[in-house]
């Protein structure tokens, strides 16, 4: 007959009252833990954009406007530079460091979806979330991933693979044409080239699912024809198709280039390409890893601080409302310690008692919170996948859970204590002598 | 081996004034004797079985139990002392309503330093007659029942003194004679010394040693 279980034996008692007492610090418990997984959700969601590379090379400016532009498809469109840039990593003088460079174009669109050109190894070399491969057809793991057809080809300038939510919302499939828009919006010019759908990516939970990619032979070519419609007049020179590639070699820009350094150093290799970049007149190298840090820290970061402020309140509320439960039941519990005490139980026993039931209501309350927010999270998981790409198991628990038990054990303690107060200073004959 | 010596005990009453409960010069029952303590409503006898027990303190005098002096014993001791040596049967049970009977014997052993001992809880059960009703809770068994759980659960530590106050008032009258015969026997049997206070005359006269509190307490006397 442990202290534990006089305890439980008083909880059990008022089963009703204890019951629901113990289910409020369970809802706080569960708020606490849906705000702490779906905030772990977006940072995670958020943060995977930017894996995969070192580097991002683009037009000198704002840092945060070329990542979002790069890696989450957003904002407005940086300006260009040069191809040449492209070609320095892949064979010029920084060629040493560097294991892999994609070039990435944009400035098109196809029903708000960013259409990206680039080249086919965007897709084979480069990793997402690490260490994952981008898939048509199956994942890695074996899940039907939605994704079908293959990779566009270096050698058909006008071949596409389309994000996985790009190709649900846009109902484009493998075999189809569309038209890319100049611009990111409605309004922009329709370029007359049709580009043919050869693949549908696996959903990776990446910005990459809301974009289309494009041979970026392709995209120059309609830039191409763009200048010869616009230019008709004094562009009459061009007769070949040879001819107006070896003149927009020279032109050619490109957006941004995605740069992996080689091992075994690569974030020291990426501290040199960038200083490289960075004196130069051109172009600046960020770290993408880096920038989203600061974007997230400052976008949402101190949002969790709030949302979690809040939850920890209402467990506070549900704290003391245990206080008030055990309190209430001192009244009609002051004969019951009496009786303890004079069977010869100490006044620190029947206190810790008291403690112990506190600890025990918040503990249950506890317990069936975790059980409630991971069950309600992992019920809505499918969902999250959908819209983030975040697949959250039902059990994964964020590192602050951890300050959970003991953070609950404080809690108890320290509403617990003035009841179990009233409980140490019970006057036991008076308490003997009013029978209840 | 209950001595008490210059025993004073005063409360004070909602309106200032004192009230002299307790003053009782000499006392003293012997080792296993059986003693029963008669005397108006009212004059103390409660007061005094709760000062014998060290649930309440008095305001001056001498209250020894073998060679232990409990009035100069710490509170937390003398709580100790009173799991250990004293058992007290209620006029009203007082049994823990969240416990069954075998939890309610289980308990009281809990409540001094010796180990549980679950066969003595059961064998002290079945020897007040209630082995098949070990895991009832009170509110199921009968009240005379109730009283036999409180008796075993008195009797747990193998105390050396049984205060029993009025045991068997509450006790429909067809089990008052049964309890009273179970108190008496099973003190006899452990070698427990017994201070039994009554109201009832049928119980006082089975007694060899009858106390009347107003003779020997001089407080009473005032009234
Ligand atoms: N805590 C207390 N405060 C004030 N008076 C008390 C208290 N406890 C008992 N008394 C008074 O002391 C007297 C003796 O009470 P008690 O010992 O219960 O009598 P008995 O058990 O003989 O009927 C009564 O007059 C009672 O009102
Ligand atoms: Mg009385």
């Amino acid at each position: 007959m442990s202290l534990w279980k006089i305890a439980w034996r008083s909880i059990q008692q008022r089963a009703f009252v204890s019951g629901l007492t113990a289910l409020s610090m369970g809802l706080g418990v569960a708020l606490v833990v849906s705000v702490l997984v779906v905030y772990g959700v977006v940072a995670q969601s958020f943060h995977r954009g930017g894996e995969g590379y070192d580097l991002i090379i683009g037009a000198k400016g704002g840092k945060e406007q070329l990542v979002l532009n790069t890696v989450f498809y957003l904002s407005e469109p940086v300006g260009n530079i040069p191809y040449s840039l492209y070609e320095d990593l892949t064979d010029g003088k920084l060629a040493p460091y560097v294991d892999l460079a994609i070039p990435v174009c944009m400035g098109h669109s196809y029903q708000g979806f960013r259409v990206v050109g680039t080249v086919p190894e965007m897709f084979t070399e480069l990793k997402y979330r690490g260490d994952q491969s981008y898939e048509f057809g199956q994942t890695a793991d074996g899940r039907p991933g939605g994704g079908k057809g293959e990779n566009f080809k270096s050698e058909n300038p006008f071949d596409a693979v389309m994000g996985s939510t790009a190709a649900v919302r846009t109902h484009l499939q493998v075999g189809e044409e569309f038209q890319a828009v100049h611009g990111s919006g409605e309004g922009g010019h329709v370029h007359q080239q049709r580009f043919h759908v050869v693949g549908v990516l696996a959903p990776t939970g990446t910005p990459v699912d809301r974009a289309i990619f494009v041979n970026m032979k392709g995209f120059f070519e309609i830039h191409g024809m763009e200048g010869t419609a616009a230019h008709k007049e004094h562009a009459g020179a061009h007769e070949g198709h040879g001819v107006h590639d070896e003149h927009d070699e020279e032109a050619k820009q490109i957006t941004a280039i995605l740069v992996c350094c080689k091992q075994p150093n690569p974030s020291r290799f990426a501290d040199v390409v960038a200083g490289v970049i960075n004196k130069g007149p051109t172009a600046q190298a960020v770290q993408p890893i880096r920038v989203i840090a600061d974007l997230f820290e400052g976008i949402v970061g101190k949002l969790e601080w709030v949302l979690l402020g809040m939850a920890v309140l209402t467990v506070i509320v549900a704290g003391i409302s245990i206080m008030v439960s055990i309190y209430n039941s001192m009244s009609d519990r002051r004969h019951e310690i009496a009786v303890m005490r004079a069977l010869g139980a100490r006044r620190v026993t029947v206190m810790v008692i008291i403690l112990l039931e506190s600890i025990l209501l918040s503990l249950l309350g506890g317990g069936l919170g975790l059980l409630l927010g991971h069950g309600m999270i992992g019920a809505c998981s499918s969902v999250i996948v959908n819209w983030t790409g975040v697949d959250i198991g039902l059990l994964q628990f964020q590192k602050i859970e951890l300050f959970l038990v003991p953070g609950l054990l404080l809690l108890a303690s320290a509403v617990g204590y003035l009841p179990a107060l009233a409980a140490y200073r019970t006057d036991v004959a008076q308490s003997l002598t009013n029978t209840p | 081996m209950l001595h008490l010596r210059e025993l004073k005990k005063t409360f004070r009453q909602p309106d200032g004034t004192e009230l002299h409960v307790l003053d009782i010069a000499d006392y003293h029952v012997g080792a296993g004797e059986q003693v029963v303590m008669v005397g108006e409503s009212g004059c103390g006898k409660t007061t005094l079985l709760h000062v014998i027990a060290g649930i309440s303190r008095p305001d001056s005098g001498k209250v020894r139990v073998d060679d232990w002096e409990i009035t100069l014993m710490p509170e937390a001791e003398c709580d100790c002392f009173r799991a250990e040596r004293i058992g007290y049967v209620f006029q009203t049970f007082n049994l823990l309503p969240g416990f069954t009977a075998l939890e309610n014997v289980l308990l009281s052993m809990r409540f001094s330093r010796r180990r549980l001992d679950k066969h003595r809880a059961r064998q002290l059960l079945t020897r007040v007659g209630l082995s098949h009703r070990m895991t009832h809770r009170p509110t199921m068994l009968s009240v005379g029942e109730q009283q036999r759980v409180a008796v075993a659960r008195a009797l747990a530590n193998k105390p050396k003194l049984l205060l029993a106050d009025e045991p068997t008032a509450n006790v429909d009258a067809g089990n008052q004679q049964h309890i009273l015969d179970l108190i008496r026997e099973t003190c006899k049997e452990e070698n427990v010394a017994l201070i039994m206070v009554t109201h009832s005359q049928e119980v006082a006269k089975q007694f060899s040693r009858i106390d009347r509190l107003q003779e020997f307490n001089r407080a009473a006397v005032h009234q």
